[in-house]
C-alpha cells in the first residue's frame, strides 16, 4: 500500500468515524442522564437525512410550491441544516414527552423504557417505509462538489466539509459540557440524580436539552450523510445507527469524549477492514467481534468509569 | 381436586390442536398458526426466564434461535434427505421420527454452547453490557452465516420440508405440530420447575437485589450462566422447529426484528410472568396474523400499540403475576407452589 492509497483510507475512515461520532454523541449523552439506551437514536439520525432531503429540495426550489424568491447558493447548505435541527428536536422532544417522562414519572422499570425506544424506533422506520415507500431516495447537491486531486490524493470538498464542520460540531458540544451552567446541571444530573434537584437544578428541563442537543448532532449527521452518501434507504437508520450505538460503547457509554473517540476508532476499523484483501461481507463480523474483544478486556469501554454500587 | 388443572389444560390443548389437525378439521394455515404459537410460546418463555426472571437485558434471542435452526436444519437434511449439498441421505428416511426429535435437542445444544460466548464476557459486569453484546451477536451471527458460501450464505438453506413429508409417509399426522406442543409443555414445565427450585429462587434473588443474593451463598455468576444457558438452549430447540415450520431458512430472518419481536412478547406478558409470556405469545402471533392484510402499515400499528400498552400499562398485562393471581378462582385448579407447601403444613388457605 503505498503511502497516497494510506492517506485516501485516512480520509475515508475520518469521513465515516465523523458521522459515526456526531451520532454516537447523541446515544451516549442520554444514557450519561438517564441511564437509557436510547435505541430510537438511529431513527432520529434517519429523521434527519429524509427531512434534510426534503428541506434542501424545497429550498432549492425543486417543488411547485417555493419561496418567491430565490437563496444565495452559500445558504442553502446552512439553512437545510437549520431546519432539519428543528425537525428532528421536534422529534426528540416529542419521544421524550410522550414516552420516556410518562414512563419515568410512573416509576416504570429501566427495561420497559428500553423497549418502548426500541419501538419508537421501529415505529419512525415502518412510518417512513409507509408513507415514502421502499424506493430508495436521491439526496440533492445542497452545493456544487469539487474534487482536488493533491499528489494522487483524490479530496473532494464534502469530505473537508464534513470533517471540519464535525470537529466544530463537537467542538461546541464540548464547549457547552463542560463550559456552560446547563452542561454543568447536566453533568450533575448523571452524578447524582437525587441530589441534582434538591440544588435546584430543573431535571426535566435539562433532559429535554439533551435530547435536543443529541437531535441537533443527528440532524447535522443525516443532512451531511446525505451529501456524501446521496442515496437514502429508509432502514439507514437501522445500519448506521446501530453502528454508532457500537462506537458509544467502545468509548464507554455515557462518556462524550469516548464517544468521539469510538465513532473514529470504528470509522477507521471499518474502513480497513474494506481496504484489505478479507471480502468486505466480513465488515460486520469483524467490527462486531472487535466490539466484543475490547469489552471482554475492558467492559467499560475506553474512556468508561465504572459506577459503582453502593450497598 | 386440587392441581387436576393442569391434566385438563394440557388435554384441552391437544383436543383443541393436535385431534382436529389430525383428522383433518384444519387446514394448512391453521395448523402453521397452531405451530407457530407454539414456537413463539417457547421463544417468550425462555427469554422470559433471563430477561424476566433474571431482570438482565438479552436483545439476541434470535441470534441463538437461529444457531438452533442452522444446525438442526442442516443435520436433517444431511441425514434424511436427498439434497443438492450434501448428497444422499445418511441413514434411511424411516428413522426420521427417532432423528427429528434428536437433532432438535442437539440444535438446542448448539444455541447453548454459542450462548457460552456470549455468557463468559458479559457476566463480568451487571447492567447494560449483556444488552450491548447480545446486540453484537445479532449482527455477527448473520453477518457469519452470509459468509459461509456452501450454506447458501444470504441466500438462505432449504430442503426441510422433505424432512416433513418422510415422517408423514411413515404415519401420515401433524407432527411438528406434535413436537412443537411436546416441546413448549416441556418448556413451560422446566421453566415453572426451575424458578420453584432452591436454585431457581436464587434468580428472583438476583433480579432484586444481585448483592444481597451473593451474601445469601448464591452463587451469582453460575446461576446466571446456568439460566443464560437453559434459556438460549430453549431458543434453539425453538429455532429448530421454526426452520422445519417454514422449510426455508436465511440469515436475515433470525436478525434484530425477529429479537425484537421476542422481547415484545416478553414485556407484553410482564417480567417474570410464565402464564403471561404464554398468553401474550398467544395474543400477539394472533394479531399479527390479523394485521396481516395492512400490509406494511402493520409494523407501524405494532409499536404504536405497545407504546401506549407501555404508557397505561407499564408493567406489561400481568406484572409479575401469573393468571391464578389476577383471578383466583383459579387457585382451585392451578395451585401454587406456596400453596401446596401450606396444605402439606396443614394450614387452610
Amino acid at each position: 500500500m503505498g503511502w497516497e492509497t494510506f492517506l485516501q483510507h485516512v480520509l475515508n475512515g475520518m469521513q465515516l468515524g465523523s458521522f459515526l461520532a456526531l451520532i454516537a454523541v447523541g446515544y451516549t449523552m442520554v444514557y450519561g442522564v438517564l441511564l437509557l439506551i436510547n435505541f430510537a437514536h438511529g431513527d432520529v439520525f434517519m429523521v434527519g437525512a429524509y427531512g434534510g432531503m426534503f428541506i434542501g429540495l424545497f429550498l432549492l426550489g425543486a417543488y411547485d410550491m417555493h419561496l418567491p424568491f430565490g437563496l444565495p447558493a452559500w445558504t442553502i447548505l446552512p439553512l437545510t441544516i437549520l431546519l432539519t435541527m428543528v425537525v428532528t428536536s421536534a422529534v426528540g422532544v416529542t419521544i421524550e414527552r410522550v414516552a420516556y417522562r410518562p414512563l419515568r414519572r410512573k416509576g416504570a422499570n429501566r427495561l420497559y423504557l428500553v423497549i418502548t425506544a426500541l419501538m419508537f424506533g421501529l415505529l419512525l422506520e415502518h412510518a417512513n417505509l409507509a408513507v415514502l415507500g421502499a424506493r430508495d431516495r436521491q439526496f440533492p447537491d445542497l452545493f456544487a462538489k469539487r474534487t482536488f486531486d493533491l499528489g494522487g490524493v483524490s479530496v473532494t470538498n464534502v469530505r473537508i466539509l464534513v470533517i471540519v464542520i464535525s470537529f466544530v460540531a463537537m467542538g461546541l458540544v464540548g464547549y457547552l459540557v463542560q463550559r456552560t451552567r446547563w452542561g454543568m446541571a447536566m453533568r450533575a444530573i448523571s452524578y447524582d440524580r437525587l441530589a441534582a434537584p434538591l440544588m435546584g437544578i430543573s431535571v426535566d428541563r435539562v433532559i429535554v436539552g439533551t435530547f435536543v442537543v443529541g437531535a441537533c448532532l443527528a440532524a447535522l449527521a443525516g443532512v451531511m450523510y446525505g451529501t456524501a452518501f446521496p442515496i437514502l434507504r429508509y432502514d439507514m437508520g437501522l445500519l448506521v445507527g446501530w453502528q454508532a450505538f457500537i462506537a458509544a460503547v467502545l468509548g464507554g457509554i455515557g462518556s462524550i469524549r469516548g464517544a468521539v473517540v469510538g465513532g473514529y476508532l470504528l470509522g477507521f476499523i471499518q474502513v480497513l477492514v474494506v481496504a484489505s484483501p478479507l471480502p468486505s461481507t466480513f465488515r460486520d463480523l469483524i467490527t462486531f467481534s472487535i466490539l466484543m474483544a475490547i469489552l471482554v478486556l475492558r467492559p467499560t469501554g475506553l474512556f468508561g468509569v465504572a459506577r459503582r454500587t453502593k450497598v | 381436586m386440587k392441581g387436576t388443572g393442569i391434566r385438563m389444560l394440557i388435554g384441552g390443548v391437544v383436543a383443541l390442536t393436535v385431534v382436529p389437525a389430525w383428522i383433518g378439521l384444519y387446514n394448512n394455515y391453521v395448523q402453521f398458526l397452531i405451530t407457530l404459537i407454539g414456537i413463539n410460546v417457547i421463544l417468550a418463555a425462555s427469554l422470559n426466564l433471563i430477561n424476566g426472571y433474571m431482570g438482565e437485558f438479552s436483545v439476541g434471542h434470535a441470534a441463538f434461535m437461529g444457531v438452533g435452526a442452522y444446525t438442526c436444519s442442516l443435520l436433517t437434511v444431511w441425514l434424511l434427505t436427498q439434497d443438492a449439498v450434501f448428497g444422499a441421505p445418511v441413514l434411511a428416511p424411516a428413522l426420521s421420527l427417532v432423528i427429528f426429535p434428536a437433532t432438535l435437542v442437539i440444535g438446542g445444544v448448539a444455541a447453548a454452547v454459542f450462548s457460552l460466548l456470549v455468557a463468559v464476557p458479559s457476566f463480568r459486569t451487571r447492567g447494560d453490557y449483556l444488552a450491548i453484546i447480545t446486540l453484537a451477536v445479532n449482527f455477527i451471527f448473520k453477518s457469519m452465516v452470509e459468509n459461509i458460501g456452501s450454506i447458501g450464505g444470504p441466500r438462505g438453506f432449504m430442503g426441510m420440508g422433505s424432512v416433513i413429508s418422510a415422517m408423514n409417509r411413515i404415519l401420515p399426522a401433524p407432527w411438528l405440530m406434535i413436537w412443537t406442543l411436546l416441546a413448549s409443555i416441556l418448556t413451560l414445565y422446566v421453566i415453572h420447575n426451575f424458578v420453584n427450585s432452591t436454585l431457581g429462587k436464587g434468580v428472583v434473588a438476583i433480579r432484586d437485589d444481585e448483592i444481597a443474593a451473593e451474601v445469601m451463598t448464591v452463587d451469582t455468576r453460575r446461576l446466571k450462566m446456568i439460566v443464560f444457558l437453559l434459556g438460549c438452549g430453549l431458543a434453539g430447540v425453538a429455532g429448530g422447529l421454526h426452520a422445519h415450520l417454514l422449510g426455508f431458512i436465511n440469515p436475515a430472518s433470525y436478525f434484530i426484528l425477529q429479537s425484537v419481536m421476542v422481547l415484545v412478547m416478553v414485556y407484553l406478558g410482564g417480567m417474570g410472568s410464565l402464564s403471561g409470556s404464554v398468553v401474550s405469545a398467544i395474543g400477539f402471533t394472533l394479531l399479527l396474523e390479523f394485521l396481516r392484510p395492512m400490509g406494511v402499515v402493520r409494523w407501524v400499528a405494532i409499536p404504536l400499540l405497545l407504546i401506549l400498552l407501555m404508557l397505561f400499562r407499564p408493567t406489561g398485562l400481568m406484572g409479575d403475576r401469573e393468571l391464578p393471581d389476577v383471578f383466583p378462582r383459579l387457585r382451585r385448579y392451578f395451585p401454587s407452589p406456596e400453596d401446596t407447601l401450606m396444605e402439606e403444613a396443614g394450614v387452610e388457605a
